[in-house]
């Protein structure tokens, strides 16, 4: 048998070799560096992998090639923004993971055992979060780019298991997060298990693990459409799961609620983008001439999701539980950019995970400020009267809350525009008449949100807003002026996005 | 600079200078707000000068791309319908600052706040009329309603949170159903000519719509307007609303925010939908119709003055909507008149009542009586705002009512006699509250209210001194009104009945 050493293009896998190489560091930070610097050691190694991760993004930005590894990862002007989103919504998690009063001080340690009174006592800090990070980023990343079946899966493991842990790390309500850390591993191996049923059913209707070999089996139409049926269905319940839609949701409640809130912040947007990014490439590029197979069953779940989401977020009394919802009706509104299946959808795609996943850290990174001395307060009645008690925080939260809302001004209407006119334009009439409705829908729970913090009086029960860490500040304050930005100007973020996005086949 | 814009950025920068000021130094705050809305005014009054009425396309126009992929431009320019609009709404917004001097005190937050809220939304009435972009005209038609929200909300009496929120919700939701007309018109321009929102190359897009399209998309606009402006059965949000808002606020909303309601018909309903505009107009007359009555007779029943006042904006708004699905040259210009005049009556019954509520201390109609004695000065201003309201000849709205009923008639005349019928109702509910309120015996507990100081009386005097002016000499007015009114309906073709002589046999 003959070895063909493999060609890899080193520029254009930079990006993530340089967070992967940053989690190892990490590791053996965690390994060797004393306890007293690891925190920050860490801290630096993560922002300083991120931060030349994007600069070596940017050094290829203009780069595609259909095989960065062999066939395995193409690298191409979608992926590029993609990867850039990803690294930005890390950098901004980052900084509220850094603010470490939210995470437990002995992730081995069982609640309520003399070791965790102790480790709390030591103060102790959980710094193997960075790596966990890292590694999560790097399987994102690879996860859009991916062209084969088998990395794709290697990468939603990549990203998924670091989050497993990352969920159960919350210092407070620990049972509630470990329980939260497991639902999710479990439903996450569940769904692991269905993508791998289709990438089996795919084969063996293409006989490639490709995307390109699958895409010319779709083209030529030699195989057995039951199977490119079976594979498509199974393959997207995997994906699905990933994005939170409708009927795939139920994990993300309860993970959003459980997990340590800045953990949440990341996981709700960065893995949207990553686990879009994947659809978008699977379906623009492989599933492309199927269409008539997999758009009206697409159609269904984006309506059934963004409703769902709508409305059942207006019954919710906890603010991180209905974020999700809203996230969930979001993943929906997504949809419809897939479902679009053109250039325009998926420009309004990307803007709209770029944007959403922007201002969704920066409303968490707002959640991790309201606390009273057990630790954040979530629950929405306490929240009455923010406005008077700490009228910026509030108005900035409110400001997120009507960039959710697609309030014209704000990153959100931008979105919401430029994806429904794609899905209109693409004929998709019910997706743009349901997405009206469930924005109008979600406008009524965003906007009692705002009542409560401004038209009701303050509850005096020891909640309080603390004073920011500058890490912390520097995130609310870029995603909100990026919010901003992105709702007056968006022209230059849109050129960029219309010149650069395409897959390359 | 352009006239247009540059009397946009003025309130922007006052509002900007008034966030610099300190917050406890309330009388500097409202000597800036006072300063600029009269600058405002004054450029107002300018470009009024300089509008050239016998030109019938937009004048003072500019255009700059804001976001060229979709095709959107930052575009504005004035016709004869919206500069009028435009002077109502700068004329306006002084008296409103002089007149609710200390309407401020009673809210939430602090008089900086409220203010810097009115000069914002001073800005987006300005925009909302000068707007020539469709998209333009939605994004400040949406954004404009977070500012009246919060006024309402933090600065008004009784339960005001509640009704902010109801009119927040109402406008939001015929906002979305807009923004699906605004996707559809988007899309179908980009299959005809490329992607445009300018309002001159989408009128002709009917031409490329089939009837049910073009049935649809004029419904998304009309619902969003008719909840404006607002046109039975739409109008439940407005009596919470303006019974729950200060008086001044109450004359922005009445005066100006429901005439974007109106001013959207004819500029959109018409003028980018005719053929649809001309299936619905019988639909419409029946409601416009029912409003005038319905809005008469709840106005009779009423015993709060506010919600009085709310009712009979109905009932008048009735006529404005009669008089522009009515279709001739002679209703049209009737329901533009109309429009300034009705800001002008509405504005002196509310601030009239403002005074009076806030001198007694309570709003119920029978609380009042003999104030005539008492009060002659504050009690003849009712009178007379009464008297406009009721459209007596002599006073403003009987010119604009009669140029409605007069044109109605000659297309429409069954709509136009029952219409009539709105006007004894008129006699009806504004002599009862001038009766019961100024004259009689003086009601126990009145008989030491301070009549108007010279602050207030300087507000009311312009605003007596327009209604009685235009009643005798309207002319100034309809001179621009006239040619753009023809131009509007020429257009699309929309033609006057042509006389016919066997009527007189």
């Amino acid at each position: 048998m003959e070895f063909t050493a493999p060609v890899l293009n080193y520029a254009q896998l930079a990006p993530m070799l340089i967070v992967l190489g940053g989690a190892l560091i990490g590791v053996l930070i965690e390994a060797f560096a004393p306890r007293a610097s690891r925190h920050s050691s860490q801290l630096f190694v993560t922002v300083a992998a991120l931060v030349s991760a994007f600069a070596a993004l940017m050094q290829v930005r203009n780069q595609s090639s259909p095989s960065a590894a062999m066939g395995s990862v193409a690298f191409d002007g979608a992926g590029v923004l993609l990867q850039a989103s990803i690294l930005i919504i890390a950098l901004l998690s980052v900084f509220l993971i850094a603010d470490q009063e939210n995470f437990t001080a002995l992730a081995a340690a069982v609640p309520g055992s003399s070791e965790e009174r102790e480790s709390l006592q030591l103060d102790l800090r959980v710094t193997e979060v960075y790596p966990l990070t890292l590694f999560s980023v790097a399987g994102m990343m690879l996860f859009p780019l991916s062209s084969d079946l088998i990395t794709l899966f290697v990468a939603l493991e990549v990203l998924s298991l670091p989050l497993y842990l990352m969920a159960g790390l919350s210092r407070r309500r620990r049972l509630m997060s470990q329980e939260a850390a497991l639902k999710y591993f479990l439903l996450g191996a569940f769904s692991s298990a269905f993508f791998l049923f289709g990438a089996a059913y795919l084969y063996g209707y293409s006989g490639s693990l490709t995307f390109a070999g699958i895409q010319a089996s779709v083209v030529g139409g030699a195989g057995n459409d039951v199977f490119l049926l079976l594979g498509i269905a199974f393959i997207s319940v995997g994906l699905l799961f990933k994005v939170g839609a409708v009927p795939f949701h139920a994990w993300s409640p309860d993970v959003y609620q459980g997990a340590p809130t800045a953990i949440t912040g990341f996981m709700a947007a960065a893995t949207k983008v990553a686990a879009f990014g994947a659809i978008l490439r699977i379906f623009y590029v492989s599933f492309a001439n199927a269409q008539w197979q997999w758009q009206p069953a697409l159609v269904v779940i984006a309506i059934i999701t963004m409703v769902f989401g709508s409305v059942v977020a207006i019954t919710q009394r906890d603010v991180k539980r209905m974020l999700a919802y809203s996230s969930i009706a979001h993943a929906g509104f997504l949809l419809a950019g897939v479902i679009a299946l053109s250039k325009s959808g998926l420009d309004a795609t990307i803007f709209y995970l770029f944007a959403y996943g922007v201002a969704t850290v920066g409303a968490f990174g707002v959640v991790t400020l309201i606390r009273d001395s057990a630790g954040e307060v979530t629950d929405l009645n306490r929240w009455s009267g923010l406005g008077k008690r700490s009228p910026l925080v509030a108005s900035v939260f409110a400001f997120f809350l009507l960039a959710f809302a697609g309030i014209p001004l704000t990153s959100g209407f931008i979105g919401k525009f430029s994806i429904f006119s794609a899905a209109y334009e693409s004929g998709s009439t019910a997706i743009l008449i349901a997405g009206v409705l469930s924005s109008a829908i979600a406008a009524f729970f965003y906007i009692r949100v705002i009542v409560l913090m401004f038209f009701k009086d303050p509850v005096e029960d020891g909640t309080s807003v603390v004073i920011p860490s500058a890490l912390t500040t520097t995130t609310i304050a870029v995603s909100s002026v990026i919010t901003v930005v992105l709702g007056v100007f968006p022209a230059p973020l849109i050129n960029f996005i219309e010149s650069t996005a395409f897959f390359i086949r | 600079m352009n006239a247009l814009t540059s009397m946009m950025l003025l309130p922007l920068l006052g509002s900007l200078l008034i966030a610099v000021i300190p917050t406890d130094q309330t009388l500097r705050i409202k000597q800036a707000a006072l300063a600029t809305t009269l600058l405002v005014a004054l450029s107002g009054v300018l470009a009024w000068l300089k509008f050239d009425s016998a030109n019938t396309s937009f004048q003072f126009v500019q255009v700059a791309e804001w976001i060229p992929s979709f095709g959107i431009n930052y575009s504005v320019g004035v016709d004869g319908l919206s500069i009028v609009l435009i002077l109502m709404s700068v004329l306006l917004a002084p008296i409103v600052v002089l007149a609710g001097w200390n309407e401020s005190e009673g809210g939430r937050w602090s008089a900086k706040v409220f203010y810097i809220l009115i000069l914002v939304l001073e800005t987006m009435m300005i925009g909302v009329f000068a707007a020539t972009d469709v998209f333009l005209f939605y994004v400040i038609f949406e954004a404009m309603l977070i500012p009246v929200y919060f006024l309402i909300g933090g600065y008004g009496t009784g339960e005001r949170a509640a009704a902010a929120v109801k009119f927040l919700l109402y406008s939001l939701f015929g906002g979305l159903l807009m923004l699906a007309s605004i996707i559809g018109l988007y899309v179908i321009s980009g299959a005809n000519g490329g992607h445009t929102f300018d309002i001159t190359k989408l009128s002709e897009m009917h031409n490329y719509m089939s009837p049910t399209t073009q049935n649809l998309l004029f419904l998304g606009f009309f619902i969003a307007f008719a909840i404006k402006a607002p046109v039975w059965p739409l109008h439940t949000w407005l009596p919470d609303a303006a019974a729950s808002a200060t008086p001044g606020t109450s004359v922005l909303l009445l005066g100006v925010l429901d005439k974007v309601g109106t001013f959207g018909m004819i500029r959109f309903c018409l003028t980018l939908f005719p053929d649809a505009s001309k299936t619905f107009t019988p639909v419409i007359l029946v409601l416009a119709v029912i409003s005038i009555l319905y809005g008469a007779f709840l106005a009779i029943g009423a015993r709060d003055i506010k919600r009085l006042i709310a009712y009979t904006s109905i009932s008048h708004f009735g006529f404005i909507t009669m008089g522009i699905f009515a279709m001739t040259t002679q209703s049209h210009s009737g329901a533009t008149l109309y429009m300034f005049n009705h800001a002008f009556s509405t504005a002196a019954l509310f601030l009239v009542a403002g005074w009076m509520i806030s001198r007694r201390g309570s709003s119920t109609i029978a609380d009042f009586g003999g104030l005539q004695r008492v009060t002659p000065v504050m009690a003849w201003s009712f009178f007379i705002a009464g008297m406009s309201s009721l459209a007596l000849p002599g006073l403003s709205s009987f010119v604009s009512e009669f140029l409605v009923l007069v044109g109605t008639y000659t297309r429409y005349p069954v709509a136009a006699v029952i219409a009539t019928f709105g006007i004894v109702l008129a006699a009806l509910y504004i002599l009862i509250p001038v009766q019961k309120a100024l004259h009689g015996p003086t009601t126990p507990g009145n008989e030491n209210l301070p009549d108007l100081n010279l602050r207030e009386k300087i507000a009311i005097a312009p605003v007596i001194a327009v209604i009685v002016a235009l009643g005798f000499y309207p002319a100034p007015l309809l001179n621009v009104i006239n040619p753009a009114s023809a131009h509007v309906l020429e257009v699309q073709g929309f033609t006057d009945p042509v006389p016919s002589e066997s009527a007189g046999k």
